[in-house]
């Protein structure tokens, strides 16, 4: 019989011999400054908990990228949302990050909510459908914030609102797509990179194909990471690696969780409910075929337009450095803001709100 | 909101299309809408807001844990 993944299995991931070992060999391998950079804002947390941070040799620099699906979500997308929650006969549906993002007037949902906006915190989209049935007199409006990992839990939702014929249950789709927004962002000069942490549970759905052009294209070594201390030092080794060979790749070093091709079935699910459209990020601004919006028959679900409200192009709130931050050409500290008035308590930012926020990671572990 | 966590399945509800899912103490439903694999009780399955994502994949996880196990032993030797 297969020896079974127990949590001993799992813990083996953070073996502080075998991660002495790993970053031993990172300092006697490296080859000179390196500067990378981990998408994912979970990656983000996972290096500062671990306390890798401190761990590793002075040249390798870190920076933090677009990953972080509350930060990205663009001012437009926060006003249009707050507008939703001030209509009539509207209940809206939010993962609970959302609650505290400052929209451009400063107010948020937790303050809408404070003023009688109806706003319920839901665990999963799929909750969502509960309150619609509980409530069939009000429109519940699901927010759909998140990458490739989310987007398909809240297409398979809207599915089964559709066979359950659940007329009130409405959805504003925000979701973004990873690989157009690293493509936006190695086309920026300013934006200095050695090589890439590509994020895990995205890449659980869109496999290794989609990140191709990452090496191809800009000749940078990319590495699908788990989120583990030994995940990380490894895909830290196998860029040194690359960096000696001088031949970039895209590898995947999870491959207990992502398959070279993803999840076939997820993204069957995701094409049938949404289509690729442009969409606004906060920083980097708008991004083409790097959205989904609601396709064909499942277009009558979604919040904007049954409900007559538009997203604006509107610009960065004063002060806050974010669009900086997600492109790692500032690290949050050296914001002007940063934990002067801009602390998780009284957040300017949504780089400050979400737990997986830079910012936030930043003023929890560096301070 | 974009935490992704290993649990292990204690029990399937096919009609329902939904597992009971528990690691460290925390109990979760999970929606098994979007798994590629079918898991079986006992597999671990990667959660994300409320879904199952993708069972774990055992060999793969322990073969990881061979390789950085060999580059110790390599230094010691
Ligand atoms: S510290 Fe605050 S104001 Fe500055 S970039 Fe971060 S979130 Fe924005």
């Amino acid at each position: 019989m297969a020896p079974k993944t127990t949590p001993d299995t799992l813990a083996k991931f953070k073996d502080p011999a075998l991660c002495r070992n790993l970053l031993d060999r990172i300092r006697a391998e490296l080859p000179g400054p390196l500067a990378f950079m981990e998408v994912c804002g979970t990656h983000t947390v996972a290096i500062f908990q671990s306390g890798l941070r401190s761990l590793l040799p002075e040249e390798i620099r870190h920076l933090s990228g677009p990953g972080c699906p509350v930060c990205v979500t663009h001012e437009g997308e926060v006003a249009a949302f707050l507008e939703l929650a001030r209509k009539d006969n509207v209940i809206i549906a939010t993962f609970g990050d959302l609650m505290r993002v400052p929209g451009p007037k400063g107010t948020s949902l937790k303050q809408a909510q404070a003023e009688g906006c109806r706003i319920e915190i839901v665990y999963s989209a799929f909750d969502a459908l509960a309150l619609a049935r509980k409530h069939p007199e009000s429109r519940i409006v699901f927010l759909g914030v998140g990458f490739e990992t989310t987007a398909p839990t809240v297409a398979a939702t809207i599915k089964v609102a559709k066979e359950q014929g659940l007329e009130n249950f409405l959805v504003f789709a925000m979701h973004k797509l990873v690989p157009p927004a690293l493509a936006a962002l190695l086309q920026d000069p300013e934006v200095n990179l050695d090589a890439l942490i590509l994020p895990g549970h995205v890449s659980t759905i869109i496999g290794v194909e989609p990140y191709r052009f990452l090496a191809e294209q800009h000749g940078v070594p990319s590495i699908i990471t788990g989120f583990e201390p030994l995940d990380i030092l490894q895909a830290l080794l196998l860029i040194i690696d690359q960096r000696k060979t001088g031949r970039p790749q895209v590898v995947n070093q999870y491959s207990r969780a992502v398959a070279d091709d993803g999840n076939p079935k997820a993204r069957e699910i995701m094409a049938e409910v949404f289509t690729v459209s442009d969409a606004l990020w906060r920083g980097l601004g708008r991004i083409p075929d790097s959205g989904l919006a609601l396709a064909g028959e499942y277009q009558r679900f979604d919040a904007l337009t049954t409900l007559g409200v538009e997203v604006q192009d509107l610009p960065p709130l004063p002060g806050c450095r974010c669009g900086d931050v997600l492109k790692g050409k500032m690290q949050p500290n050296n914001c002007p803001l940063f934990s002067k008035s801009c602390t998780p308590a009284t957040p300017v930012g949504p780089c400050m709100v979400s737990t997986e926020g830079s910012c936030a990671a930043y003023y929890k572990y560096a301070l | 909101m974009c935490l992704a966590v290993p649990m292990e399945v204690k029990s399937i509800n096919t009609e329902l299309n939904v597992a009971d899912v528990e690691i460290a103490g925390v109990k979760r439903q999970v929606r098994l809408d979007i798994i590629d694999y079918p898991a079986s009780v006992g597999d671990y399955v990667i959660v994300h807001a409320g879904f199952a994502l993708r069972r774990l994949d055992r060999e793969d996880a322990l073969e990881t844990l061979k390789l950085f196990q060999e580059g110790l032993n390599l230094q010691f030797n």
